[in-house]
């Protein structure tokens, strides 16, 4: 191995140090709200800390307590799946499903567009109260409606076999973001392909399968992994929900029915919430937490890997 | 390892120590300060209605009258999110006296040292808790024996009825047992094929004010032992309890039909709540519904004691009672002027009593109770009487906060929707869960 000139070592030196001057502010952002919160997080885990004293060790107290004696915290992890894996799915079908029906019709799209994408722009909470008015299942205009046409009537936020469904259908109701993107992706496909294709004898299923899907796959990945993770952190819609429909009110700083009805709503954010800031367990809370970032990093490796596969075999 | 790794590493352990204990606060006690010296402090609470924030603070510029040289920042509409986060940080900007609406936290506040221990203060004042204030009220303004708050006003739960729809029943006078209430429910209720075109009691666990907390204390019920071991399958009222909610259930058409007939109620703090409506002849409710009533335009709304077990018949007149609390932080560098203050808006009559003529609250001294200046409306009185029941009950404070009650209360949504089949496996099971919280938090 030959020695370095020093000088060129000093270039290096230099070199590397410019590129790290560089890249300092996003080493600072990604040190201060990322690696210290982890951290401490990890930290915090396996300590007995109550937010007013000096946290102590407690060894793996906080885990097992979690996993072994907390009657919350399977409930609230199955709902998340659920939803991980129904609403995920329905809003990436439904998204771009409506995204290829507004590219394809020729009037009237602006109209559609905007009746599509305003939904998005509503806060989550008056949404949220809105939907569980209307599907109210003793004065909502929806059964209303339903049990007019002779159609059955739904307890929706009142059932616990129903409330999921119903809060899909809120996720649904909001798809614009979703479909904003699609389109976008969609309108990129280069139109040849599809001249190809019709020219080679595809039809509207093998268009959509070879030709549409393999250009907008890296978009279908964004919105299946940002879907995962918004879904892993999804509180206010399930919590206000359940709240609302309770009918349960309550004063500030009141512990509340955790996922009315049934634990049906409940949500892994909302255990967060509920052991750190309201039962003073901030050990629970970061076990709950770091459950939620191992299932968020599980989730987008497995999609990573999948698309991998996906386009290996598509090259 | 070279040396230059382990004192990497050893740096970095201390790193990320210090920055992980960074946030957890500083906890000062005793009370240094002159309150004779001319000094600002700053009070936190959580009212926000109009009529609410100029009765609050007519009291404080009565206080700053009488002490010219403490000022007080006064700070509304405050939750107790914010609070806890306050108590956390400390400072100068942080709260010295500092209220909370719920009772729930008061164990966490006095076992973590959050709250002042307000006992020095009281016996410098010369104050004796026990003839000042209520004895629920002294029961939840404390945890194992450290008095960290006080109480500023109370809630007496009692029986709300219909009079209009009672006198076309034929019903001459409010039932006073769980018996009467139910015979007089079952009267009252017109069902209409699957639903009702009034109901007599709405039974529910959800149906507002009906929770098995407000319904358990009609019989007296104690949920932890002298050892603070959770005592819901041990303590026959609460048996008793979930078995006449259930009886109520069925006899008023059974848990479906009710859950049918309570999502057509409207907001509970709004104009259609159902006793406002007359949707429900009777419901258990407290002291601030008669405002509310009257403000909706419901003037045939009677009021009387919640009804106690056959067996308790002596006892009629008591209730369940909770109510605001406050405290001093113990982060304040300004104890003995938040001490004036606090004792002045917790123990001087004249301004107890104004603040609860203002606001429609229960008043929360023995002095105040019995104050000729204090509003004289007799569905008022019906509720001072009830907060002043020595058998009237709380539910006492805990490490966690209300997570027992809430345990309590899953377990009831179980029982009463048939979920849970069996009533004394099931509150064995609630004690068990309880025990474990606690043992958790502590």
């Amino acid at each position: 191995m030959s020695a370095v000139h020093p000088l060129l070592r000093a270039k290096r030196r230099k070199a590397a140090l410019r590129n790290l001057a560089f890249l300092s502010p996003w080493i600072i952002g990604f040190s201060v709200f990322f690696v210290y919160p982890l951290l401490s997080t990890v930290y915090f885990s396996f300590m007995h800390y109550n937010g007013f004293n000096a946290p102590t060790w407690t060894g793996g107290k906080n885990w097992s307590y979690i996993f072994t004696q907390y009657p919350l915290f399977w409930p609230a992890l199955r709902n998340t799946l659920w939803l991980v894996v129904v609403m995920v799915t329905l809003r990436v079908i439904f998204g771009l499903g409506i995204g290829m029906l507004i590219t394809k019709i020729r009037t009237g799209a602006g109209l559609f567009r905007t009746a599509f994408y305003l939904p998005y722009l509503a806060p989550p909470v008056a949404a949220t109260m809105a939907f569980v008015f209307l599907l109210n299942p003793g004065t909502g205009p929806v059964n209303n409606i339903l049990g007019g046409i002779g159609l059955p009537t739904p307890g929706w936020f009142t059932d616990p076999h129903w409330s999921k469904p119903a809060l899909t259908t809120l996720a649904l109701w909001g798809i614009g973001d979703l479909m904003v993107i699609f389109m976008a992706a969609l309108l990129d496909v280069p139109k040849e392909q599809y001249e190809a294709a019709e020219l080679d004898g595809a039809g509207a299923w093998s268009r959509f399968r070879y030709v549409t899907l393999p250009n907008i796959s890296p978009i279908v990945m964004f919105a299946v992994v940002t879907g995962v993770i918004q879904t892993m952190q999804y509180y206010t819609q399930p919590l206000v929900a359940g709240k609302v429909a309770s009918g349960i009110i309550g004063n500030s700083g009141q512990q509340f029915e955790p996922g009315y009805p049934d634990k049906s709503t409940l949500t892994l954010p909302q255990l967060v919430y509920n052991l750190g800031f309201q039962r003073f367990d901030y050990g629970s809370a970061c076990v709950v937490a770091l459950v939620l970032f191992v299932l968020a990093m599980v989730f987008t490796a497995l999609l990573m890997r999948r698309r991998n596969g996906f386009l290996a075999a598509e090259d | 390892m070279s040396r230059l790794t382990k004192a990497a590493a050893v740096a970095a352990a201390a790193a990320i120590s210090l920055l992980a204990t960074a946030c957890t606060g500083q906890n000062s006690s005793g009370a240094t300060d002159d309150a004779g010296k001319d000094v600002t402090i700053n009070f936190w609470h959580g009212w926000s209605a109009p009529n609410e924030l100029k009765a609050i603070n007519d009291n404080v510029a009565r206080f700053e009258k009488l002490h010219p040289n403490i000022h007080v920042k006064v700070q509304g509409n405050i939750t107790d999110d914010k609070i806890n986060q306050a108590l956390r940080a400390g400072g100068s900007k942080a709260p010295d006296v500092v209220s909370s609406f719920t009772t729930d936290n008061v164990g966490q506040f006095c076992s973590s040292g959050a709250f002042a221990d307000l006992t020095p203060f009281l016996k410098k004042s010369d104050i004796d808790p026990a003839a000042t204030f209520p004895k629920t009220m002294l029961e939840y303004t404390q945890y194992q024996g450290t008095r960290c708050s006080l109480p500023l006003l109370g809630d007496a739960y009692g029986l709300y009825y219909n009079k209009k729809e009672f006198a076309a029943a034929g019903i001459s006078a409010p039932p006073k047992t769980m018996s009467e209430l139910k015979a007089d429910a079952v009267k009252l209720t017109k069902s209409t094929g699957s639903s009702y075109s009034q109901l007599g009691f709405m039974p529910d666990f959800h149906g507002y004010e009906s929770t098995p907390g407000h319904l358990a204390a009609q019989w007296g019920v104690k949920y932890f032992d002298a050892n603070g071991t959770s005592q819901t399958a041990k303590d026959p009222g609460f048996t008793a309890m979930f078995t006449w909610q259930q009886e109520m259930v069925k006899a008023l058409g059974g848990f479906s039909k009710l859950e049918k007939y309570r999502n057509t109620f409207g907001d509970e703090f709004g104009a259609k709540n159902p006793l406002q409506t007359g949707q429900v002849a009777m419901g258990i409710d407290g002291e601030w519904r008669l405002g509310m009533a009257r403000d909706a335009g419901m003037n045939d709304l009677g009021v009387a004691p919640f009804p106690v077990p056959d067996d308790q018949a002596s006892t009629y007149g008591k209730g369940y009672v909770t109510g605001t609390i406050v405290g001093i932080a113990n982060t304040s560098t300004k104890k003995n002027a938040a001490w004036e203050l606090v004792k002045f808006m917790t123990t001087d009559t004249d301004a107890v009593v104004s603040f609860s003529n203002a606001i429609h609250n229960v008043p929360s001294t023995l002095a105040a109770l019995k104050s000729p200046k204090l509003d004289q409306d007799p569905a008022f009185r019906t509720f001072i009487d009830i907060a002043e029941n020595p058998n009237s009950t709380t539910t006492p404070a805990s490490v966690n906060g209300g997570a027992y009650q809430v345990t309590l209360q899953d377990f009831g949504y179980d029982y009463e929707s048939g979920k849970a089949k069996n009533l004394k496996s099931g509150l064995q099971g609630v004690d068990a869960q309880v025990d474990k919280d606690i043992a958790q938090a502590k």
